[in-house]
């Protein structure tokens, strides 16, 4: 029995460095990603699936990782590039702010961002929503998109889930939303997001970047908004 | 390293497009844009109707290689028509759609063309059907298809209810068409709307001007 149980565990295991071998894909967030400005803030949105090739090697991902106190970014494409620019830029930004001795501002990040996805634009394959507040211009949101452009939005989608909801985005938003509103639009864009794209789903994780401070939420795959199904 | 290569998801061989059809109470609408393009950045027609009767109560639109789409229609509209003759009576809806599967389906290699069929019969009422690339058929309450579609599953997805009215089904569509137009560079031009209930068949057009408007514009 006991080695009927360690045939079946190696094989298993065989089975599962076989499909690593041949899947031959690295770690990538073909993603949906979202960020939104509200007066007094920002709030950002990300689903949790990071695949390589077909299989999910995390349902759970954070994908909304925090450069500076109120400065965070959303990261698409693949992941070990953007994991390794955005810890980059939050050395980059952490000493400019010693230097300054005052919090940074999001543009500043976001210029960071914009230097090296520009420089470095034939290895990356990175796409990158920088939202935060500071004290100077609020809440704002930039997108660096995968070539390397910057440019500020008031609402920006972006990963391979975005396509499917630019319409539902350039229809639903409005300016001067407040931010619970602004929670419900994100969650709701990202659910659509997910339920299409193939390479986006699991939990909905949601974070507000205010003067306050952050406030992170997860919404989870049976408390997602329901749309009507025929 | 993988070879630095386009971000935008594979898009097929759609026709630069817009198309989409939806079921409402006593009816369907079925509605296009109105742009035809060479490559990226000529815009052939700029008020193509993509919208072909092939009969009474039954219209087609087209996504994918204009040359096989009218190809196959003609055939369809033919073979209706003899087919309804035969019957003595208005054909099916299913029927027009499963000669468009029939012919999609046996020429898989040599066809590029996906057909969305909508229209009104006395058996089943209002009915859309989806004719894919390779030959499936579906029938489903509402469908849009052609490049602009990918920007607005999301919104239909979200906007579409079963049994809506008249009124609320040609605001959806306008608004859907429109935001494709909005964000895809080979749809544009006006909009072309049919609507196909038990009484009569109505073309409408919105041109331009009268589109509805979003936030950034």
């Amino acid at each position: 029995m006991l080695q009927l149980c360690l045939t079946v565990h190696t094989f298993f295991n065989l089975a599962v460095i076989t499909f690593f071998y041949f899947s031959r894909k690295s770690a990538s967030f073909y993603t949906s990603i979202m960020a939104v400005e509200f007066e007094g803030g920002v709030v950002i949105g990300a689903d949790s699936r990071t695949t390589t090739g077909a299989y999910i090697a995390n349902r759970v991902t954070d994908k909304l990782t925090p450069i500076h106190e109120r400065i965070f970014c959303c990261r698409s494409g693949s992941a070990a590039d953007t994991q390794a620019i955005a810890d980059a830029v939050t050395y980059q930004l952490g000493f400019h702010s010693i230097e300054l001795d005052e919090a940074p501002l999001v543009q500043t990040a976001a210029s960071l961002f914009r230097e090296m996805c520009y420089r470095y634009r034939e290895e990356l394959m990175a796409g990158i929503i920088v939202a935060g507040w500071d004290p100077r211009r609020g809440g704002q949101v930039y997108t660096v998109p995968v070539g390397g452009m910057m440019t500020r939005q008031p609402v920006s989608v972006g990963g391979s889930g975005s396509s499917y909801i630019y319409g539902y985005v350039d229809s639903n938003y409005r300016a001067g939303m407040s931010k619970e509103e602004c929670l419900k639009f994100t969650a709701e864009a990202l659910t659509l997001a997910m339920e299409r794209d193939g390479s986006s789903g699991g939990v909905v994780r949601l974070a507000v970047v205010s003067e306050q401070g952050v406030e992170r939420q997860v919404i989870l795959g049976n408390q997602l908004p329901k749309f009507s199904t025929v | 390293m993988d070879s630095h290569h386009s971000y935008s998801q594979v898009k097929g061989v759609s026709t630069g497009t817009t198309i989409l059809a939806v079921k409402f109470n006593g009816g369907v609408i079925i509605g296009s844009d109105s742009r035809a393009s060479m490559g990226e950045s000529y815009v052939s027609s700029k008020t193509i109707n993509k919208l072909i009767q092939v009969h009474d109560r039954i219209f087609c639109c087209i996504a994918g290689s204009l040359a096989d789409a009218q190809a196959v229609t003609k055939m369809a509209k033919f073979q209706l028509s003899f087919h309804s003759i035969q019957m003595e009576s208005p054909p099916l809806v299913k029927a027009a759609a499963s000669i468009m599967r029939e012919l999609c389906y046996n020429n898989k290699e040599e066809l590029q063309a996906g057909f969305i069929t909508a229209g009104w019969d006395r058996k089943k009422g209002p009915q859309i059907y989806v004719v894919s690339l390779g030959g499936m058929l579906l029938s489903q309450p509402y469908t849009i298809g052609g490049s602009g579609s990918t920007y607005i599953y999301g919104y239909v997805d979200a906007k579409f209810k079963p049994d809506m009215s008249l009124e609320e089904a040609t605001q959806f569509s306008t608004n859907a068409l429109a935001l494709a137009m909005g964000r895809d560079n080979v749809s544009g031009g006006v909009v072309h709307l049919v609507v196909i209930t038990e009484a009569e068949v109505k073309h409408v057009v919105v041109p331009g001007n009268k589109l509805p408007k979003f936030h950034d514009e």
